[in-house]
Parts: C-alpha cells; sequence; structure tokens
C-alpha cells in the first residue's frame, strides 16, 4: 500500500473538523512549499545534482534549516543508489516519509503532561512578539470547553499593557487572572498564583512571562527564577514548560530552543501563525535537531485555531496536492 | 548581538583564504560555497544569495584579483562592498513632509514589534524637537490600544484613539485632523498585525493608506524572521508601496539574515534597527557600518558617536586619539570607564568593535558590569603616580592597593597583566583608524594578532 494511502486512512479514523482546520490553516504553506515540490518532481526527468540543488533550495526557502536539509538530501541520495531510482516521482513518497519520521520524532505523547493528583502547572516562555499571551487565552477556552477549572498568571509585568492583555482573555473566555502592578516581581506574581490556585484547588494554572530574547542573561536569569519559585510551592511543576515560537522565525528558533531549554527546562513547543505562507519548515528543522514535541499549533486569529499537533494531520495538510496526485494515478473515481 | 554566527562563520572562510599569495578560480569557487552555506544559515533569502554569490564571483575572478599581491584581501573587500551594497548602500533617513504634519504609517505580521516602535519612534522624534502625535489604530488585540497609551504617558507624548469599536480608517482619518489642529509635526499610526495573505486586513490597511496619504510607510521586521521575510517584504510592498523598513529585536543572537533579505526584494532601504527593551534603544541603519560589523570588521564609527552622544566633544576626541596612539594611563582608563558606562550596555559597545565578536564567544568570557566597579575600586585606591607609571607597582603596593580596595593581591595583578594587554591591543586598533592602515588590512591584521592570543580577557 502506498504511504498516502495508509496516511489517508489513519486520518479518516480523525475528526473532519480538525482535519479542515489543519487543512485551511496550512493552505497557504502548502501552495507556496508543495507546489513548488510537486513542480519539480514532474518537470525533472531525471535525478541528478541540477535535481537535487533544486530540492535543496525549495527545502531550505521553507526554512527547514541548511544542516537538516543537508543529512536530508544525502539520505536520499543513499536512497536512491540503493533503490536503483531512476524517476523522481519514485523518490517523491520517500521524502514525504521521511519528512513524516522527522516530524513524528521518536513517538514521545504530543498531549499535555497533566498532574493526576492536583493542579498542573504550564509554564509558558519565548522571545518577544511570538504569542505567548494569545496562546494561553486560546489554551485557556481549550481546556474550559474540557470542563477544567482554570487560573492564569499575569507575568509579563513588563511589556506595557500586557497585563489587561490577559485580562481582555481572561474576560472573553470566563477566567481569573493573578496579577499585581506593572513592574513588579514576575516571581511574585507567580508565587501569588500558585497559593491562589492551591486555594481554589483549580486543575490548570496557565502561567504567563514577559517576552525576553534568549542571549540576555539577567532576564533568563529571572525566568530561572520564576521556575524554581514555581517548583518550590508545587514539587514537580511545572510540568509543562511550553516554548512558545513564531512559525516565521528561521534558523534562530533553534538557538531559542537550546539557551530557554537551558534556563527553563522546555518540555514542549507550541508553534504559533502558522496560518501565514511557506511555514512548514521549521518544524521540520526543530524536530531534526532536537527532542522537544510541538505540543500545539495555532492556526488562526479565531478562539478555537490552536491544535493540539499531530504529525499525521500536518504531513496530510502539506502534502494534499501530492496524495491527491498520487490518489488518481492508482483509484480512477 | 545579531549577526555573530553569521560573522564567525565568514571569518573562517576569508581566514583560509587570507594567507595565500595567489588565488585560483577553484579556490574562490571553494570560497564561495562556503559563504553561501553562511548566508543561508543566517536566513538570507536563497534567492538573494544566489544572485550575491554570483555577483561576486564574477568581480572575485577578475584579473585585478588575481594580479594582486593579497588576493584574499581583495575578495573580502568586494564581500563587503557587496554586502553594503545589499543592505541599501547608504543611510536613509526618515523622511519629512514639505506641508506638516508629517504622516508615518507603521505596518507588519503580529508580534513583529509595531506598537513598541512606535512609542521608540517617537521618544528619538521627541529628542530632535519634533512633536509626535500617536495613534491607536490597532483595535483587534486585546490591550494593544492600553499599550501605546502606556508608552506615550512614558515619553509624555499624546496618544489619540477612538476605543476597539470605531473603523481603523476613520481612527486613523480623526487622527490626522486631531494633529493639524493641535500643530504636531509628526502623525504616528499604529496598526494592528496582520498576515500579508489575509486580504479583509490587508484591503483595510490600504484604505488606511488611501485615507491619510502617509509621506512613510515603514514595514516593521522582526530580525529573526526566516525565509519568510521577503514573502512578507514582498507583499506589504506591492499593496501600500513602502518607503523603507524597520528591524527590530536586533539585539538577539540571530543571524539577521532578514536584514541582508528585504532591501534586495522590496528596494526599500532599512531605516532604523531596534536595539534594546528600553524606550530610546532605537538606533538609525547604517548598511556600510552593519556590512563590516558582520565581516568581524567593527564599527568603530557608531561606537565613536555613541561616545559624542554621551561624552563631551572634546574628551570624546581625547578619547578617540588616545585610543589611536595607544598613549593611554591607568587614569584615562578610570575616567573613561566612567564615560563608557554611560554609552550603554558593555556587550553592545564590545561588538563594535573589530575582532570583539570572536572574542565573545569564546568558552568562559562573560561581561560582567559589577567587575566594573571592582575595577573602578582598584584604580581609585592607586596613588596619582601609580596611575601614571604603573611599571612602578611593586609588591607592597599591590598589597596596599588591595586592602584599599576591597581586593585581593591577585585582582590587582590580573587588572594590571589586563591593562598591558589592553594597551597592546589598543596599539594593534591604530592600524586600523590610523589614516595609512585604514581598511580591511589592517583591522584584518590586528584581528589575527588578537586572535592568535587565544583565551585573552577584555580588560573589564
Amino acid at each position: 500500500m502506498s504511504f498516502f494511502k495508509r496516511l489517508k486512512e489513519s486520518i479518516a479514523s480523525k475528526t473532519d473538523a480538525v482535519t479542515n482546520k489543519f487543512k485551511e490553516g496550512l493552505s497557504k504553506t502548502r501552495n507556496v512549499f508543495t507546489d513548488r515540490v510537486i513542480e519539480l518532481f514532474t518537470r525533472r526527468q531525471k535525478i541528478d545534482e541540477v535535481f537535487f540543488e533544486e530540492l535543496e533550495e525549495i527545502l531550505i526557502g521553507a526554512d527547514v534549516g541548511v544542516n537538516t536539509v543537508m543529512a536530508l538530501i544525502e539520505e536520499l541520495r543513499v536512497e536512491v543508489k540503493k533503490r536503483k531510482i531512476e524517476q523522481p516521482s519514485e523518490l517523491q513518497p520517500i521524502l514525504s516519509e521521511k519528512l513524516m519520521d522527522m516530524l513524528r520524532g521518536s513517538g514521545e505523547d504530543a498531549g499535555l503532561r497533566t498532574n493526576a493528583d492536583g493542579i498542573t502547572v504550564i509554564l509558558f516562555v519565548g522571545v518577544n512578539g511570538v504569542g505567548k499571551t494569545t496562546t494561553i487565552g486560546k489554551l485557556a477556552w481549550r481546556l474550559k470547553q474540557q470542563g477544567k477549572s482554570v487560573l492564569m498568571a499575569a507575568g509579563d509585568t513588563f511589556r506595557a499593557g500586557a497585563i489587561e492583555q490577559l485580562e481582555a482573555w481572561g474576560q472573553r473566555v470566563g477566567v481569573d487572572v493573578i496579577r499585581q502592578e506593572a513592574g513588579s516581581d514576575p516571581a511574585a506574581v507567580m508565587f501569588d498564583a500558585v497559593r491562589e490556585a492551591k486555594r481554589r484547588s483549580v486543575d490548570v494554572l496557565l502561567c504567563d512571562t514577559a517576552g525576553r530574547l534568549q542571549n540576555k542573561v539577567n532576564l533568563m536569569e529571572e525566568l530561572a527564577k520564576i521556575h524554581r519559585v514555581i517548583q518550590r510551592e508545587i514539587p514537580g511543576a511545572p510540568h509543562e514548560t511550553l516554548l512558545v515560537l513564531d512559525a516565521a522565525t528561521g534558523q534562530n528558533a533553534l538557538q531559542q530552543a537550546k539557551l530557554f531549554g537551558e534556563k527553563s527546562g522546555v518540555t514542549g513547543l507550541v508553534l504559533t501563525k502558522l496560518d501565514g505562507t511557506a511555514k512548514g519548515g521549521i518544524v521540520i528543522a526543530i524536530r531534526g535537531e532536537m527532542s522537544l514535541p510541538v505540543k500545539f499549533v495555532g492556526l488562526g486569529e479565531q478562539i478555537d485555531d490552536l491544535q493540539e499537533f499531530d504529525a499525521e494531520q500536518f504531513v496530510h495538510a502539506l502534502f494534499a496536492g501530492m496524495a491527491a496526485g498520487e490518489d488518481s494515478e492508482t483509484s480512477p473515481e | 548581538m545579531a549577526f555573530e554566527g553569521l560573522t564567525a562563520r565568514l571569518q573562517n572562510v576569508f581566514g583560509k583564504l587570507k594567507g595565500r599569495g595567489k588565488l585560483s578560480e577553484d579556490d574562490v569557487g571553494e570560497a564561495m560555497r562556503e559563504v553561501r552555506l553562511a548566508l543561508l544559515e543566517a536566513d538570507v533569502n536563497f534567492k538573494v544569495v544566489k544572485e550575491f554569490i554570483a555577483k561576486v564571483k564574477e568581480k572575485a575572478v577578475g584579473q585585478e584579483v588575481m594580479k594582486s599581491f593579497t588576493p584574499g584581501m581583495v575578495v573580502v573587500d568586494i564581500v563587503n562592498k557587496e554586502l553594503t551594497e545589499l543592505m541599501g548602500g547608504t543611510q536613509a533617513k526618515l523622511a519629512k513632509a514639505n506641508k506638516p504634519p508629517t504622516v508615518v504609517l507603521l505596518a507588519g505580521l503580529q508580534g513583529a514589534g509595531k506598537t513598541t516602535l512606535t512609542g521608540k519612534l517617537a521618544k528619538l522624534l521627541q529628542s530632535q524637537n519634533h512633536k509626535p502625535l500617536l495613534v491607536a489604530a490597532d483595535i483587534y488585540r486585546p490591550a494593544a490600544i492600553k499599550q501605546l497609551q502606556v508608552l506615550g504617558e512614558q515619553i509624555g507624548a499624546p496618544v489619540f484613539e477612538l476605543g476597539t469599536a470605531v473603523n481603523p480608517v476613520e481612527i486613523a482619518k480623526q487622527g490626522l485632523q486631531l494633529a493639524k489642529e493641535q500643530g504636531n509635526d509628526y502623525v504616528l499610526i499604529d496598526t494592528a498585525g496582520r498576515l500579508q495573505i489575509d486580504e479583509a486586513l490587508m484591503d483595510e490597511i490600504k484604505n488606511i493608506h488611501d485615507a491619510v496619504h502617509p509621506d512613510e510607510v515603514l514595514l516593521v521586521v522582526d530580525a529573526m524572521t526566516g525565509q519568510e521575510a521577503v514573502n512578507v517584504a514582498q507583499s506589504f510592498h506591492e499593496k501600500l508601496a513602502l518607503t523603507g523598513v524597520v528591524l527590530t529585536k536586533l539585539d538577539g543572537d540571530t543571524r539577521g539574515g532578514a536584514a541582508l533579505s528585504v532591501k534586495a526584494v522590496t528596494g526599500c532601504p532599512i531605516k532604523f534597527a531596534s536595539t534594546g527593551e528600553k524606550i530610546d534603544q532605537l538606533e538609525p541603519f547604517h548598511p556600510d557600518r552593519m556590512a563590516s560589523r558582520i565581516l568581524g570588521m567593527g564599527d568603530m564609527l557608531s561606537l565613536i558617536e555613541k561616545a559624542q552622544a554621551n561624552i563631551d566633544v572634546d574628551k570624546a576626541a581625547e578619547m578617540e586619539r588616545k585610543m589611536r596612539t595607544a598613549e593611554f594611563t591607568l587614569e584615562d582608563f578610570l575616567d573613561q570607564m566612567e564615560q563608557v558606562r554611560k554609552m550603554g550596555p558593555l556587550d553592545q559597545l564590545l561588538d563594535m568593535m573589530p575582532g570583539m565578536g570572536k572574542l565573545k564567544s569564546t568558552p568562559g568570557f562573560k561581561v560582567d558590569e559589577k567587575q566594573i566597579s571592582r575595577t573602578e575600586a582598584i584604580v581609585k585606591s592607586m596613588t596619582g603616580r601609580e596611575k601614571k607609571k604603573p611599571d612602578i607597582i611593586n609588591f607592597s603596593r599591590r598589597k596596599r592597593i588591595a586592602a584599599g580596595s576591597g581586593t585581593t593581591v591577585a585582582d590587582v595583578n590580573r587588572l594590571l597583566k589586563q591593562f598591558e594587554d589592553m594597551k597592546k591591543m589598543m596599539k594593534q586598533f591604530s592600524g586600523l583608524m590610523g589614516p595609512g592602515g585604514k581598511g580591511p588590512k589592517g583591522g584584518m591584521k590586528a584581528m589575527k594578532n588578537m586572535l592568535g592570543k587565544g583565551g585573552m580577557k577584555f580588560p573589564f
């Protein structure tokens, strides 16, 4: 059975609504990235140096990153030799499969880690402007839909208007926000929030932090302190530390994952603004070089546009054009 | 600081070329392949890279390079010139309308930093004795208006808003009207972040554009943006006819490829770069200086300008002279340390010095502002004679100085050793800054010598 058929069948078991979200959200990514890949695979009659060079450019153009692309191309070269492949069309499913393997990683669970007997604390970190506060708002809504009681901590005491922004989300989704004045110590806010979360015995506490560039030593130390305070109040917390990444970010995302990982023990990623163009690549780059799973993706501006990441959905949406192309060949419906 | 990784990689490539007496076409080709990878890793758009490499190659395999005694230097020089060209050649200033107010429209993706930039730009304009009015036309993101109001309050600039229920086009129009009535000579319109593919929102900003006829349309671009930067710039340019670009978050450790791509694609100059979270950390963008920073040749001009802005002119001239001639004593050292601290965070200043990027990346190197206070205490515990002639500081003097400054003899020793190193280093810089030794040759030489020392620490 072909790779795409298997993929399709596995997708069929999932709800249409979610599949459509992925499809819509990624439609622009798909158009730019996949169209170019398809075009290349149909235009070139032979697998040669020029072919590999063009493929390399397309992948780099999608932010997959030089190292990952080089490794990927090398693997493809080996496959071509081993299987004696001559036609580009034979190579196409191999490429898709390799990309998917990379996205899936070592198969750790994609869902949120939760604390079975008490409060689950989720800390959000990231550079400026990636969408931490928005992600928290959307996630709060999502958790409420699942019938959980949620509390939010306004830990961004630095950026003008950040506390108000989180409060606006709080009102929108009906969740209380623990806050102090702008400019106060974020670790103190966390302390208050954890205490309050315990007192109300809520299910989930979502902690916002100020955006910070990963090379600012002092700000990163502040983050480590926030992490310590939460840990001291609830042993084992935060149960998830999610690094929020803007999907338009280039190779610097790897650096972010590395440095935030060192200071705040990042356990997973949230990829936001994935509804723009040409943006599948960075996920592959991060998966290729880090062992961090992508937990959520932001696929639009609506409140319900934050979705759990699903490698299968992602590749299916990304390669919908290709799969359709193969379908028409194998099954003349 | 941005570009660090790119700088390190390019220096490696050129290091290999430098020593050669002759360069074959293959040598250049090999180097260009590596430059290509370095640029791609830095997120420079692959199309831009292709063109750039082709241009450099064309020039580098020409007769002049082959005939030169130092072909490697000539290649570096070509790359330097092409990089400068790629980023726009000369510095571009903010537009000014013949008849005030000058209207500036800010556009960009979500989270690029438009609102923060609006505040910073207003602050910059205020420092040039202008009276900007800020217009809050982001009605979508929660608390965006509040954010602009807080910024306006911080710098004492008026903010015009009509809440979130009014159409942004109307807000912009009324804002402009108010500016005319109040006599504000600049109107800065902050807009909501939008994806370039969101047709409804792109039409909205087009309507704002048509309603207020801005003199300046600035695209705000996050310096960490990847290959996407080009698509974003192109789409916004098609819709709004951009007049300039502002790079934000350039104080991160991004390799900053976006900076190199957007100008090439849109033809719009990069007018400003934002280099920190404080409201006054916005600087005019100088392509030539940035190119020389990327190539690890430092940016003494910006450094000296910073000095001039914070230190009185006479002292700045004196400092430059002393740095150039390397005739500077511990007394000057102390005096200038205080001045230097006024200029900004040390690590940013270091980036402007030739070869410092490389130094900073050596393991264990850390810029510690507290260390400066300790150094200050040590120097202050010296007598006038000791400061002028550090050679006379023997062991018993060292002990006294240590006791007086609350440090140990080892600390004093280290400082004296570092001061000697620093003086040597300044001599090497003099080759770069003196009239005779200008250009990449002197800089490269100084760099080579400095790197040869390996584990050397910066004197602070």
